[in-house]
């Protein structure tokens, strides 16, 4: 590309493989130093430590890490409540986004308030909530014990409770956007063609904020999936019952650095995996 | 305009009188509206068969009598009785209503037939039969090829269709129509007028538009309804409207110059001081029109004319319009007055540009207040 080509913007036209007019427009406009630098260095922030882990992992034993049952263990009771975890949030949090999104009610704003505040508080104080509510001598949890026998901390239930806990916010305030975003007069056409108000949101809205859904279940898909605090505090670090892949990284750590480098492999390819899927349609789209 | 007065003459005997007194079919409505800072106040009646238009410019109500009539915005006072059934507290699932909304609605995730079989599929029919029902309306609106099409792949001809096939389908007993024709191009409108006009003329129940276009208006509805600030400003046929207009913005529409005054004889005394000759013998307050192209205008005062309607403005702007030069003119009198491109250009208009304007009695029209 020669430098008078670069300076005049190519036809419409032009072949899209050289690149030709893109690589003009970079070149003719610098960025300034004091943006160019600081981006730099949080790139690498973000991708060093990614890199130090691919560096550092001991790949010649890395089959043997991974062939141990409790590897394939945690991972599995991860996937578990993780997917466990985003379920229950999408029955009860989609409702929960449509009642913030589409009513009024007094107070609202307050409900809102109350319902992002896992997304700052410290998961362990979350964990202590819960123990609190759900435990054997909490303000729920006693009943339950007493009349229904059922026991939350410290079981796998447990485990699924503290990831929705920590998890659902994201999918509400992901889903309550969506429908804040999508045209309510959507559901105003279905109900003059004689919807009630929920068949206009079962045949109409959720069609409609699908996308929407699926970027909110993802989003507390993976927070769920790295979920420690609550977890640790509420359900224990039982293995085979509640110790889920971020807790068993942990301990591994303490007594077997190799393991939890595998282990931390693995977690990572699996969200990498988790964004490649959803890069097309996800990604690309914000 | 001959044709929608003969069937404006009939249908203009039904309607209530003060006392409440109703029709036993069709349409009577008083829709009252409080927004706080906004009021609607309207009373609308129609008999089966009638297209009642609302017409009126942005934000005076238009589009809330309509919501109000289908049940999306409350009535805060008043009453809504459809062939004598009162609907105020019915929920709008439950009214048989139809709208068709102004950019249509069409629901993005179904197909053109899954839309319309929308409507029979709530209102209790089996899939297959909602199905039937709606490859029927598609096939009546001339659109089978495209049952299976997603709205986005309809041309806006056809979502409009769509859109008046998905609202018939639970034949309702009023049929409202948000703008029908403001999404399309003036191309396609032309020919979606026609249609619509089509469907209107079969529809058995009373349907009622809204719209900011009188042309939409005079040509799809029996019976004019002009709405300015959240109350009915003027009640008729289309040609009586555009031939009498009782407020600014209906001779704007309309393209008249009217004003308002008291008529002694034959003159109308404006309440802002000049008189307008006209022929009608007319005693009391008054309106008169006249039409920009029957303004004359002249450069220095006409010498020897005989024209009785001679007032001295000021050229306060000018814009073409068509192979016209409209010439909008302020002082003694403020009127808007045609003139082709040549006079315009012999009399060396410009903003600023005092001139003499003159209007023969003949072509004027002077009617009762």
């Amino acid at each position: 590309m020669t430098e008078p080509a670069a300076k005049t913007p190519a036809p419409a036209g032009a072949d899209p493989v050289t690149a030709g007019p893109r690589r003009a427009r970079r070149r003719g406009r610098t960025v300034p130093v004091p943006l160019l630098v600081p981006a730099l260095v949080g790139l690498a922030f973000l991708l060093l430590p990614l890199l130090a882990l691919v560096i550092r992992a001991p790949w010649s034993g890395l089959p043997e890490q991974l062939s141990s049952p409790e590897v394939w263990q945690a991972l599995r009771l991860s996937l578990l409540c993780a997917t466990s975890a985003t379920a229950l949030s999408l029955l009860v949090g989609v409702p929960l986004a449509w009642l913030l999104a589409r009513t009024d009610f007094p107070g609202r704003g307050l409900v809102r308030a109350l319902v992002t505040l896992p997304l700052v508080l410290p998961p362990v104080v979350g964990g202590v909530a819960l123990l609190l509510a759900f435990g054997r001598n909490g303000v729920v949890g006693q009943w339950l014990e007493s009349w229904f026998g059922i026991t939350l901390p410290f079981t796998t239930t447990g485990v699924v409770l503290a990831e929705t806990f920590v998890a659902m916010p994201f999918l509400v305030v992901s889903v309550e956007g969506t429908l804040r975003a999508a045209d309510p007069r959507y559901e105003e056409a279905a109900t003059t063609l004689g919807a009630s108000r929920f068949t206009a949101f079962r045949r109409v809205t959720l069609p409609l904020i699908a996308p929407g859904i699926a970027a909110g279940a993802v989003l507390a898909w993976a927070r769920a999936l790295g979920e420690f605090g609550a977890t640790i505090t509420f359900a224990g670090n039982f293995p085979g019952r509640t110790q889920t892949m971020p807790l068993a990284v942990y301990l591994a750590l303490q007594n077997d650095p190799a393991a939890a480098i595998a282990l931390s492999l693995v977690l990572l390819a699996v969200s990498v995996a988790v964004l490649a899927g959803l890069r097309d349609r996800w990604m690309s789209a914000s | 305009m001959t044709e929608s007065a003969e069937r404006n003459a009939a249908m203009d005997s039904p309607g209530p009188d003060q006392d409440g007194h109703l029709p036993a079919d069709g349409l009577d409505a008083r829709l009252v509206v409080d927004r706080g800072s906004f009021r609607l106040d309207v009373a609308l009646t129609a008999a089966p068969g009638e297209v009642v238009a609302l017409l009126g410019p942005n934000g005076a109500g238009k589009t809330t009598a309509l919501r109000a009539l289908a049940g999306l915005v409350p009535l805060s006072d008043g009453h809504l009785r459809l062939d004598g059934a009162a609907l105020e507290r019915t929920p709008p699932e439950s009214r048989p209503v139809g709208v068709v909304f102004q950019d249509y609605l069409l629901f993005p995730h179904l197909t053109a037939l899954d839309n319309v079989a929308f409507g029979p599929r709530c209102r209790g029919a089996g899939r297959a039969q909602a199905r039937a029902q709606a490859a029927a309306w598609l096939d009546r609106m001339g659109l089978a090829d495209h049952a299976g099409a997603k709205p986005r792949r309809l041309s806006g001809g056809q979502a409009q269709r769509v859109a008046l096939a998905r609202a018939l389908a639970t034949h309702p007993r009023l049929l409202l129509l948000d703008e029908p024709l403001a999404a399309l191009d003036a191309r396609t409108r032309l020919e979606v007028r026609a249609q619509l006009r089509r469907h209107l003329a079969e529809f058995e129940a009373v349907a009622v538009l809204v719209t900011h276009d009188p042309l939409d208006a005079m040509v799809l509805a029996d019976r004019l309804v002009v709405v300015e600030d959240g109350a009915v400003v003027q009640e008729g046929g289309p040609a009586d409207i555009a031939r009498r207009p009782r407020t600014d913005y209906i001779a704007q529409l309309v393209g008249l110059n009217l004003y308002r005054g008291r008529a002694e004889g034959h003159t109308v005394r404006l309440d802002t001081g000049p008189a307008v000759t006209t022929t009608e013998d007319l005693a009391g307050p008054a309106f008169v029109a006249f039409p920009p192209s029957a303004v004359t205008l002249y450069d220095a005062r006409p010498a020897g004319s005989s024209a009785r309607n001679l007032w001295r403005c000021e050229v306060a702007g000018l814009e073409s319009h068509g192979d016209q030069i409209r010439v909008d003119l302020t002082g003694e009198l403020p009127l808007v007055a045609d003139l082709t491109t040549v006079a315009a250009a012999e009399l060396g208009l410009h903003p600023g540009a005092p001139v003499w304007a003159t209007v023969k009695a003949t072509q004027t029209h002077a009617y009762p207040a």
